[in-house]
Protein backbone atom coordinates (compact mmCIF):
# COMPACT_ATOMS: atom_id res chain seq x y z
CA UNK A 1 0.00 0.00 0.00
CA UNK A 2 1.40 3.12 -0.99
CA UNK A 3 1.96 5.90 1.40
CA UNK A 4 1.06 8.69 -0.74
CA UNK A 5 -2.89 8.88 -0.69
CA UNK A 6 -4.05 10.33 -4.08
CA UNK A 7 -7.66 10.80 -4.78
CA UNK A 8 -9.44 8.38 -6.64
CA UNK A 9 -10.62 8.66 -10.49
CA UNK A 10 -13.43 10.73 -10.28
CA UNK A 11 -12.88 12.35 -7.11
CA UNK A 12 -12.58 16.32 -7.16
CA UNK A 13 -9.39 18.03 -7.34
CA UNK A 14 -7.61 18.49 -3.59
CA UNK A 15 -4.89 20.96 -3.32
CA UNK A 16 -1.30 20.89 -2.10
CA UNK A 17 0.42 23.82 -0.94
CA UNK A 18 4.06 23.40 -1.44
CA UNK A 19 6.09 23.85 1.09
CA UNK A 20 8.65 26.94 0.99
CA UNK A 21 12.29 27.11 1.08
CA UNK A 22 11.79 29.43 3.91
CA UNK A 23 9.42 27.87 5.78
CA UNK A 24 11.64 27.90 9.26
CA UNK A 25 11.05 31.75 8.54
CA UNK A 26 7.52 31.37 9.48
CA UNK A 27 7.48 30.99 12.89
CA UNK A 28 9.22 31.84 15.47
CA UNK A 29 9.28 28.61 17.39
CA UNK A 30 10.63 26.94 13.95
CA UNK A 31 13.32 29.73 13.96
CA UNK A 32 14.16 29.23 17.43
CA UNK A 33 14.62 25.48 16.22
CA UNK A 34 16.71 25.79 13.17
CA UNK A 35 19.25 28.34 15.17
CA UNK A 36 19.44 25.47 17.94
CA UNK A 37 20.24 23.13 14.89
CA UNK A 38 22.99 26.13 13.77
CA UNK A 39 23.99 26.22 16.92
CA UNK A 40 26.37 22.53 16.06
CA UNK A 41 28.32 25.14 13.00
CA UNK A 42 29.63 27.11 16.50
CA UNK A 43 30.39 23.64 17.84
CA UNK A 44 32.13 22.82 14.85
CA UNK A 45 33.91 26.43 14.53
CA UNK A 46 35.31 25.88 17.82
CA UNK A 47 36.67 22.88 17.31
CA UNK A 48 38.33 23.48 14.12
CA UNK A 49 39.95 26.20 16.48
CA UNK A 50 40.97 23.87 19.04
CA UNK A 51 42.84 21.82 15.78
CA UNK A 52 44.77 24.85 15.09
CA UNK A 53 45.47 25.83 18.61
CA UNK A 54 47.25 22.25 19.12
CA UNK A 55 48.72 22.38 15.60
CA UNK A 56 50.82 26.06 17.26
CA UNK A 57 51.34 24.08 20.22
CA UNK A 58 52.70 21.86 18.12
CA UNK A 59 55.51 23.76 16.09
CA UNK A 60 56.82 25.89 18.85
CA UNK A 61 56.54 28.95 21.44
CA UNK A 62 56.74 31.38 18.43
CA UNK A 63 53.90 29.75 16.65
CA UNK A 64 52.24 29.57 19.52
CA UNK A 65 52.46 33.24 20.11
CA UNK A 66 51.23 34.01 16.61
CA UNK A 67 48.39 32.03 16.95
CA UNK A 68 47.57 33.86 20.60
CA UNK A 69 48.08 36.91 18.84
CA UNK A 70 45.24 35.95 15.55
CA UNK A 71 42.92 35.20 18.15
CA UNK A 72 42.96 38.81 19.56
CA UNK A 73 41.86 40.83 16.10
CA UNK A 74 38.64 41.81 16.43
CA UNK A 75 37.46 40.20 13.85
CA UNK A 76 38.10 36.61 15.66
CA UNK A 77 36.95 38.18 18.99
CA UNK A 78 33.93 39.16 17.48
CA UNK A 79 33.06 35.45 15.66
CA UNK A 80 33.64 33.85 19.04
CA UNK A 81 31.61 35.95 21.11
CA UNK A 82 28.94 34.96 18.43
CA UNK A 83 29.71 31.16 18.73
CA UNK A 84 29.87 31.62 22.32
CA UNK A 85 26.48 33.03 22.15
CA UNK A 86 25.33 30.23 20.21
CA UNK A 87 27.38 27.46 22.46
CA UNK A 88 25.48 28.43 25.43
CA UNK A 89 22.39 28.01 23.51
CA UNK A 90 23.22 24.79 22.40
CA UNK A 91 23.82 23.56 26.10
CA UNK A 92 20.63 25.73 27.24
CA UNK A 93 18.52 23.45 25.11
CA UNK A 94 20.28 20.27 24.87
CA UNK A 95 20.27 19.66 29.32
CA UNK A 96 16.43 20.85 29.04
CA UNK A 97 15.57 17.99 26.13
CA UNK A 98 17.66 15.48 27.15
CA UNK A 99 15.25 14.17 30.05
CA UNK A 100 12.51 14.06 27.43
CA UNK A 101 14.92 11.15 25.77
CA UNK A 102 15.02 9.67 29.36
CA UNK A 103 11.60 9.76 31.73
CA UNK A 104 13.21 8.71 35.13
CA UNK A 105 10.57 7.38 37.96
CA UNK A 106 11.04 7.00 41.25
CA UNK A 107 8.63 5.21 43.56
CA UNK A 108 6.30 4.33 40.69
CA UNK A 109 6.42 8.36 39.61
CA UNK A 110 7.58 10.32 36.90
CA UNK A 111 9.64 12.46 38.18
CA UNK A 112 9.74 16.22 37.17
CA UNK A 113 11.82 17.09 34.02
CA UNK A 114 13.47 19.90 36.17
CA UNK A 115 14.75 17.97 38.75
CA UNK A 116 16.06 15.65 35.83
CA UNK A 117 17.87 18.32 34.33
CA UNK A 118 19.47 19.67 37.27
CA UNK A 119 22.14 17.14 38.02
CA UNK A 120 23.42 17.90 34.38
CA UNK A 121 23.35 21.62 35.32
CA UNK A 122 25.76 21.17 38.35
CA UNK A 123 27.63 18.73 36.36
CA UNK A 124 28.86 21.58 33.75
CA UNK A 125 29.61 23.86 36.49
CA UNK A 126 31.67 21.54 38.20
CA UNK A 127 33.39 20.71 35.51
CA UNK A 128 33.64 24.23 34.08
CA UNK A 129 34.97 25.30 36.89
CA UNK A 130 37.64 22.59 37.48
CA UNK A 131 38.74 23.17 33.38
CA UNK A 132 38.82 26.59 34.76
CA UNK A 133 41.17 26.38 37.60
CA UNK A 134 43.72 23.55 35.39
CA UNK A 135 43.87 26.31 32.74
CA UNK A 136 44.61 29.67 35.63
CA UNK A 137 46.64 27.85 38.61
CA UNK A 138 50.30 28.49 36.63
CA UNK A 139 49.73 31.94 33.74
CA UNK B 1 -25.79 47.51 19.55
CA UNK B 2 -24.08 43.64 19.84
CA UNK B 3 -20.05 42.94 19.71
CA UNK B 4 -18.79 41.28 16.36
CA UNK B 5 -15.90 40.01 15.33
CA UNK B 6 -14.31 39.41 11.91
CA UNK B 7 -13.58 36.18 11.09
CA UNK B 8 -11.61 35.42 7.57
CA UNK B 9 -12.06 32.27 6.40
CA UNK B 10 -10.36 29.87 3.75
CA UNK B 11 -12.18 28.83 0.83
CA UNK B 12 -11.63 26.61 -1.88
CA UNK B 13 -14.66 25.14 -4.15
CA UNK B 14 -12.55 22.53 -6.10
CA UNK B 15 -14.79 22.92 -9.14
CA UNK B 16 -14.24 26.58 -9.40
CA UNK B 17 -11.17 27.76 -7.47
CA UNK B 18 -7.73 26.85 -8.38
CA UNK B 19 -6.75 27.96 -5.29
CA UNK B 20 -7.93 28.67 -2.04
CA UNK B 21 -9.34 32.42 -1.17
CA UNK B 22 -10.46 33.81 2.17
CA UNK B 23 -13.77 35.11 2.70
CA UNK B 24 -14.40 37.57 5.88
CA UNK B 25 -17.14 37.03 7.86
CA UNK B 26 -18.70 39.21 10.67
CA UNK B 27 -19.88 36.70 13.39
CA UNK B 28 -21.35 37.69 17.29
CA UNK B 29 -18.78 38.07 19.85
CA UNK B 30 -20.09 36.30 22.82
CA UNK B 31 -17.81 35.57 25.27
CA UNK B 32 -18.39 31.91 26.17
CA UNK B 33 -18.30 31.41 22.17
CA UNK B 34 -15.44 29.32 20.80
CA UNK B 35 -14.46 29.12 16.90
CA UNK B 36 -16.36 26.14 16.57
CA UNK B 37 -19.54 27.88 18.02
CA UNK B 38 -18.73 30.65 14.90
CA UNK B 39 -18.94 27.93 12.31
CA UNK B 40 -22.17 26.97 12.56
CA UNK B 41 -23.10 30.20 12.85
CA UNK B 42 -22.02 31.25 9.54
CA UNK B 43 -23.50 27.61 8.52
CA UNK B 44 -26.57 28.22 9.98
CA UNK B 45 -27.10 31.48 9.28
CA UNK B 46 -25.07 33.12 6.42
CA UNK B 47 -23.13 30.66 4.04
CA UNK B 48 -24.64 27.21 4.15
CA UNK B 49 -22.17 26.16 1.51
CA UNK B 50 -19.32 26.66 4.49
CA UNK B 51 -17.60 22.98 4.85
CA UNK B 52 -16.07 21.68 7.91
CA UNK B 53 -15.56 18.57 10.23
CA UNK B 54 -16.77 18.34 14.04
CA UNK B 55 -18.55 16.11 15.73
CA UNK B 56 -18.19 16.11 19.76
CA UNK B 57 -17.54 19.63 20.31
CA UNK B 58 -15.87 18.82 23.59
CA UNK B 59 -12.18 17.90 22.93
CA UNK B 60 -12.28 14.35 22.65
CA UNK B 61 -13.00 12.97 19.07
CA UNK B 62 -10.89 14.88 17.17
CA UNK B 63 -12.47 15.96 14.12
CA UNK B 64 -12.05 20.15 14.40
CA UNK B 65 -8.53 20.41 13.88
CA UNK B 66 -8.12 23.88 11.94
CA UNK B 67 -5.04 26.37 11.93
CA UNK B 68 -6.67 29.35 13.81
CA UNK B 69 -4.39 32.79 13.07
CA UNK B 70 -1.42 30.27 12.29
CA UNK B 71 -1.71 27.91 15.10
CA UNK B 72 -2.79 24.57 14.99
CA UNK B 73 -6.00 24.23 17.29
CA UNK B 74 -9.48 22.28 18.27
CA UNK B 75 -11.84 24.86 17.29
CA UNK B 76 -14.22 23.70 19.74
CA UNK B 77 -11.51 24.67 22.54
CA UNK B 78 -10.52 27.72 21.36
CA UNK B 79 -12.51 31.00 22.66
CA UNK B 80 -12.99 33.83 20.40
CA UNK B 81 -12.06 35.67 23.92
CA UNK B 82 -8.61 34.95 23.10
CA UNK B 83 -8.10 36.67 19.87
CA UNK B 84 -10.29 40.20 21.48
CA UNK B 85 -12.88 42.04 19.29
CA UNK B 86 -10.72 43.87 17.30
CA UNK B 87 -8.81 41.06 15.99
CA UNK B 88 -8.94 39.20 12.70
CA UNK B 89 -9.39 35.71 13.29
CA UNK B 90 -7.92 33.70 10.60
CA UNK B 91 -9.51 30.20 9.69
CA UNK B 92 -8.18 27.62 7.96
CA UNK B 93 -7.45 24.35 7.09
CA UNK B 94 -4.38 22.36 8.67
CA UNK B 95 -1.27 22.64 7.38
CA UNK B 96 0.61 20.03 5.39
CA UNK B 97 -2.52 18.32 4.43
CA UNK B 98 -4.23 18.02 1.17
CA UNK B 99 -7.48 20.49 0.91
CA UNK B 100 -10.44 18.79 -0.22
CA UNK B 101 -12.41 21.49 0.44
CA UNK B 102 -12.95 24.78 2.47
CA UNK B 103 -11.51 23.71 5.95
CA UNK B 104 -11.62 19.71 5.07
CA UNK B 105 -8.79 17.81 4.80
CA UNK B 106 -7.45 14.46 3.21
CA UNK B 107 -6.83 12.60 6.05
CA UNK B 108 -6.19 9.19 4.20
CA UNK B 109 -1.97 9.15 4.19
CA UNK B 110 -2.29 9.60 7.94
CA UNK B 111 -4.59 6.83 8.45
CA UNK B 112 -2.55 4.96 6.04
CA UNK B 113 0.89 5.84 8.31
CA UNK B 114 -1.19 4.73 11.13
CA UNK B 115 -1.75 1.63 9.81
CA UNK B 116 1.73 0.67 9.34
CA UNK B 117 2.53 1.06 12.66
CA UNK B 118 0.02 -1.50 14.14
CA UNK B 119 -1.67 0.34 16.85
CA UNK B 120 -3.36 -2.33 18.31
CA UNK B 121 -2.26 -5.24 21.11
CA UNK B 122 -0.42 -7.81 19.22
CA UNK B 123 -0.24 -11.63 20.83
CA UNK B 124 2.21 -14.39 19.70
CA UNK B 125 0.25 -16.76 22.32
CA UNK B 126 -3.00 -16.03 22.74
CA UNK B 127 -3.93 -16.79 27.02
CA UNK B 128 -7.47 -18.98 27.45
CA UNK B 129 -10.30 -18.04 28.21
CA UNK B 130 -10.30 -19.52 31.49
CA UNK B 131 -7.02 -18.18 32.66
CA UNK B 132 -8.86 -15.22 33.09
CA UNK B 133 -8.12 -11.34 32.53
CA UNK B 134 -4.24 -10.29 31.19
CA UNK B 135 -3.54 -8.45 34.38
CA UNK B 136 -2.07 -5.03 34.98
CA UNK B 137 -0.69 -2.91 37.77
CA UNK B 138 -1.01 0.98 37.93
CA UNK B 139 2.31 1.49 37.48
CA UNK B 140 2.51 -0.55 34.17
CA UNK B 141 -0.30 1.41 32.75
CA UNK B 142 1.73 4.33 33.97
CA UNK B 143 4.42 3.36 31.52
CA UNK B 144 1.79 3.87 28.63
CA UNK B 145 -0.49 5.93 29.76
CA UNK B 146 0.01 9.46 28.58
CA UNK B 147 0.91 7.89 24.92
CA UNK B 148 -2.84 6.23 25.04
CA UNK B 149 -4.23 10.13 25.40
CA UNK B 150 -3.92 10.64 21.65
CA UNK B 151 -7.25 11.42 19.87
CA UNK B 152 -5.89 11.53 16.09
CA UNK B 153 -6.44 14.82 15.96
CA UNK B 154 -3.44 15.57 13.83
CA UNK B 155 -3.20 18.48 15.03
CA UNK B 156 0.79 17.14 15.66
CA UNK B 157 1.17 16.74 12.09
CA UNK B 158 0.33 20.29 11.29
CA UNK B 159 2.85 21.32 13.58
CA UNK B 160 5.90 19.47 12.59
CA UNK B 161 7.86 20.74 9.56
CA UNK B 162 9.02 17.23 8.66
CA UNK B 163 5.66 16.28 8.06
CA UNK B 164 5.42 19.06 5.34
CA UNK B 165 8.94 18.65 4.01
CA UNK B 166 8.96 14.67 3.52
CA UNK B 167 5.49 12.92 2.54
CA UNK B 168 6.62 9.55 3.29
CA UNK B 169 7.15 10.23 7.09
CA UNK B 170 5.18 8.40 9.59
CA UNK B 171 4.62 11.81 11.90
CA UNK B 172 4.63 12.19 15.50
CA UNK B 173 1.47 10.60 16.54
CA UNK B 174 1.90 7.36 14.57
CA UNK B 175 5.05 7.29 16.38
CA UNK B 176 3.64 7.84 19.85
CA UNK B 177 0.60 5.09 19.41
CA UNK B 178 3.45 2.44 18.39
CA UNK B 179 5.42 3.40 21.79
CA UNK B 180 2.10 2.97 23.56
CA UNK B 181 1.69 -0.11 22.85
CA UNK B 182 5.58 -1.16 22.67
CA UNK B 183 5.43 -0.42 26.13
CA UNK B 184 2.18 -1.89 27.27
CA UNK B 185 2.83 -5.38 29.02
CA UNK B 186 0.18 -7.31 27.38
CA UNK B 187 1.78 -6.25 23.96
CA UNK B 188 4.11 -8.77 22.27
CA UNK B 189 4.84 -6.80 18.98
CA UNK B 190 7.45 -4.49 19.88
CA UNK B 191 9.77 -6.65 16.88
CA UNK B 192 7.28 -6.50 14.02
CA UNK B 193 7.27 -2.71 14.58
CA UNK B 194 10.86 -2.19 14.69
CA UNK B 195 11.12 -2.72 11.04
CA UNK B 196 8.37 0.60 10.58
CA UNK B 197 9.77 2.81 13.42
CA UNK B 198 13.50 2.34 13.51
CA UNK B 199 13.49 3.79 9.61
CA UNK B 200 14.84 6.93 8.15
CA UNK B 201 10.62 7.28 7.38
CA UNK B 202 10.22 6.34 11.06
CA UNK B 203 11.77 7.70 14.11
CA UNK B 204 15.09 8.57 12.42
CA UNK B 205 13.24 11.03 10.30
CA UNK B 206 12.27 13.00 13.64
CA UNK B 207 14.57 16.10 14.10
CA UNK B 208 13.34 17.22 17.63
CA UNK B 209 11.65 20.57 16.50
CA UNK B 210 9.09 19.77 19.72
CA UNK B 211 6.39 21.42 17.75
CA UNK B 212 3.86 18.17 17.66
CA UNK B 213 4.13 18.43 22.22
CA UNK B 214 3.33 21.74 22.01
CA UNK B 215 0.32 21.81 20.15
CA UNK B 216 -1.11 18.50 21.10
CA UNK B 217 -4.47 19.50 23.26
CA UNK B 218 -4.34 16.16 24.94
CA UNK B 219 -0.80 16.47 26.32
CA UNK B 220 0.60 13.52 25.09
CA UNK B 221 4.35 14.44 24.20
CA UNK B 222 4.62 12.53 21.00
CA UNK B 223 8.33 14.13 20.90
CA UNK B 224 9.07 12.71 24.09
CA UNK B 225 7.88 9.27 22.86
CA UNK B 226 9.83 9.16 19.83
CA UNK B 227 13.03 9.93 21.84
CA UNK B 228 12.50 7.72 24.12
CA UNK B 229 11.92 4.84 21.77
CA UNK B 230 15.01 6.19 19.95
CA UNK B 231 17.09 5.87 22.56
CA UNK B 232 15.60 2.07 22.81
CA UNK B 233 16.64 1.49 19.33
CA UNK B 234 19.81 2.81 19.67
CA UNK B 235 20.56 0.13 22.20
CA UNK B 236 18.90 -2.40 20.65
CA UNK B 237 21.18 -1.96 17.31
CA UNK B 238 23.99 -1.79 19.93
CA UNK B 239 23.10 -5.13 21.18
CA UNK B 240 22.90 -6.39 17.73
CA UNK B 241 26.19 -6.41 16.94
CA UNK B 242 27.29 -7.93 20.99
CA UNK B 243 24.91 -10.40 20.99
CA UNK B 244 23.39 -11.31 17.27
CA UNK B 245 21.26 -13.64 18.59
CA UNK B 246 19.72 -11.49 21.26
CA UNK B 247 17.00 -10.36 19.46
CA UNK B 248 15.37 -14.07 19.38
CA UNK B 249 16.16 -14.80 23.13
CA UNK B 250 14.42 -11.46 23.86
CA UNK B 251 10.76 -12.95 22.34
CA UNK B 252 11.24 -16.10 24.56
CA UNK B 253 11.70 -14.09 27.95
CA UNK B 254 9.10 -11.45 27.06
CA UNK B 255 6.44 -14.07 26.15
CA UNK B 256 7.26 -16.23 29.11
CA UNK B 257 6.98 -12.58 31.11
CA UNK B 258 3.52 -11.23 30.28
CA UNK B 259 2.00 -14.75 30.30
CA UNK C 1 6.76 -0.62 3.23
CA UNK C 2 7.03 -4.55 4.85
CA UNK C 3 8.57 -5.47 8.22
CA UNK C 4 12.19 -5.95 7.75
CA UNK C 5 14.62 -8.14 9.44
CA UNK C 6 15.50 -7.49 13.16
CA UNK C 7 18.31 -5.35 13.16
CA UNK C 8 17.08 -1.52 13.66
CA UNK C 9 18.49 0.94 10.33
CA UNK C 10 22.28 2.02 11.41
CA UNK C 11 20.72 5.64 11.45
CA UNK C 12 21.42 4.59 15.15
CA UNK C 13 24.59 4.62 15.10
CA UNK C 14 24.77 7.68 13.86
CA UNK C 15 22.36 9.18 16.56
CA UNK C 16 24.63 7.40 19.50
CA UNK C 17 27.43 9.73 18.39
CA UNK C 18 25.40 12.85 17.63
CA UNK C 19 24.22 12.75 21.44
CA UNK C 20 27.27 11.72 22.81
CA UNK C 21 28.75 14.83 20.46
CA UNK C 22 26.42 17.00 21.86
CA UNK C 23 26.92 16.07 25.40
CA UNK C 24 30.92 16.63 25.37
CA UNK C 25 29.88 19.73 23.24
CA UNK C 26 27.26 20.78 25.83
CA UNK C 27 29.43 20.57 28.83
CA UNK C 28 33.09 21.34 27.87
CA UNK C 29 33.07 23.84 24.86
CA UNK C 30 31.57 26.45 26.69
CA UNK C 31 34.25 27.38 29.68
CA UNK C 32 37.36 26.43 26.58
CA UNK C 33 35.47 28.86 24.22
CA UNK C 34 34.88 31.42 26.97
CA UNK C 35 38.75 31.07 28.49
CA UNK C 36 40.76 30.51 25.46
CA UNK C 37 38.28 32.76 22.76
CA UNK C 38 37.16 35.74 25.20
CA UNK C 39 38.60 35.66 28.07
CA UNK C 40 42.46 35.10 27.32
CA UNK C 41 42.55 37.32 23.96
CA UNK C 42 40.69 40.52 25.52
CA UNK C 43 42.89 40.01 28.92
CA UNK C 44 40.15 39.59 31.38
CA UNK C 45 42.45 36.95 33.21
CA UNK C 46 45.84 36.04 32.73
CA UNK C 47 46.80 33.80 29.84
CA UNK C 48 48.42 30.26 30.75
CA UNK C 49 51.82 30.09 29.00
CA UNK C 50 53.24 27.91 26.33
CA UNK C 51 54.99 25.80 28.16
CA UNK C 52 52.36 24.76 30.88
CA UNK C 53 50.12 24.11 27.84
CA UNK C 54 52.19 22.10 26.24
CA UNK C 55 52.85 20.00 29.29
CA UNK C 56 49.23 19.75 29.59
CA UNK C 57 49.17 18.57 26.66
CA UNK C 58 51.59 15.98 26.77
CA UNK C 59 49.94 13.91 29.45
CA UNK C 60 48.01 10.90 28.12
CA UNK C 61 44.93 12.01 30.10
CA UNK C 62 44.77 15.32 28.42
CA UNK C 63 45.29 13.67 25.09
CA UNK C 64 42.52 10.99 25.40
CA UNK C 65 40.26 14.51 26.37
CA UNK C 66 41.37 16.33 23.81
CA UNK C 67 40.78 13.76 21.43
CA UNK C 68 37.29 13.13 22.57
CA UNK C 69 36.85 17.06 23.01
CA UNK C 70 37.31 17.23 18.74
CA UNK C 71 36.29 14.48 17.62
CA UNK C 72 32.86 13.73 18.95
CA UNK C 73 31.37 17.12 19.07
CA UNK C 74 32.41 17.20 14.88
CA UNK C 75 30.06 13.86 14.61
CA UNK C 76 27.43 16.04 16.62
CA UNK C 77 27.99 18.59 13.90
CA UNK C 78 27.90 16.16 11.03
CA UNK C 79 24.60 14.29 11.85
CA UNK C 80 22.93 17.73 12.88
CA UNK C 81 24.00 19.86 10.02
CA UNK C 82 22.88 17.12 7.28
CA UNK C 83 19.84 16.74 9.15
CA UNK C 84 19.42 20.86 8.70
CA UNK C 85 20.36 20.72 5.11
CA UNK C 86 17.72 18.35 4.27
CA UNK C 87 15.01 19.79 6.04
CA UNK C 88 16.36 23.49 6.25
CA UNK C 89 17.06 23.68 2.29
CA UNK C 90 15.56 20.82 1.15
CA UNK C 91 17.99 19.65 -0.89
CA UNK C 92 17.14 16.13 -0.34
CA UNK C 93 18.33 15.25 -3.94
CA UNK C 94 21.89 15.93 -2.71
CA UNK C 95 21.82 12.78 -0.37
CA UNK C 96 24.97 11.35 -1.00
CA UNK C 97 26.43 14.76 -1.20
CA UNK C 98 25.39 15.97 1.77
CA UNK C 99 26.18 12.67 4.00
CA UNK C 100 29.68 12.38 2.51
CA UNK C 101 30.18 16.18 3.08
CA UNK C 102 29.30 16.31 6.93
CA UNK C 103 30.81 12.71 8.24
CA UNK C 104 33.60 13.07 5.80
CA UNK C 105 34.49 16.28 7.22
CA UNK C 106 34.09 14.58 10.75
CA UNK C 107 35.89 11.98 10.09
CA UNK C 108 38.96 14.32 8.57
CA UNK C 109 38.89 16.62 11.69
CA UNK C 110 39.33 13.27 13.92
CA UNK C 111 42.32 11.76 11.83
CA UNK C 112 43.89 15.15 12.54
CA UNK C 113 43.67 15.23 15.79
CA UNK C 114 44.53 11.89 16.54
CA UNK C 115 47.50 13.06 14.39
CA UNK C 116 48.46 16.12 15.98
CA UNK C 117 47.66 14.60 19.43
CA UNK C 118 50.02 11.96 18.78
CA UNK C 119 52.84 14.36 17.98
CA UNK C 120 52.74 16.62 20.68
Amino acid sequence: MSTQAAPAEFHPRWFRKRVSTWWWLGEWHYLKFILRELSSIAVAWFVVLTLFQLRALLHGAEAYARFTLRLQSPLMIALNAIAFCFVLFHTITWFNLAPRAMPVRMGGKRVPEFLVAAPNYALWVVVSVFVGWLLLRTP
Amino acid sequence: MADKIVLEIARYEPDRDQIPRFQSFEVPFRKEWVVLDALNYIKDKVDGTLTYRWSCRMGICGSCGMMVNGEPKLTCATFLSAYGRDAKVRVEPLRYFPVVRDLVTALSDFLVKLQKVKPWLIRHDEIPLAAGEYLQTPEQLDLYKQFSMCINCTLCYAACPVVGLDQDFVGPAALALAQRYNLDNRDQGSEERLGTLAHHDGIWGCTFVGECTRVCPKHVDPAGAIQQYKLKAALDWVKSFVLPRGHEDHREDRRKEAA
Amino acid sequence: MEYAAHKPSNEAGFWLLFSAGGVVAAVLIPIHLFLFGLAFPLGWLPQPSYEYLLSLARSPIAKLYLFVFCALPLFHWAHRFRFTLYDGLQVKHLNEVIFTFCYGGALLGTVLAAHLLWKI
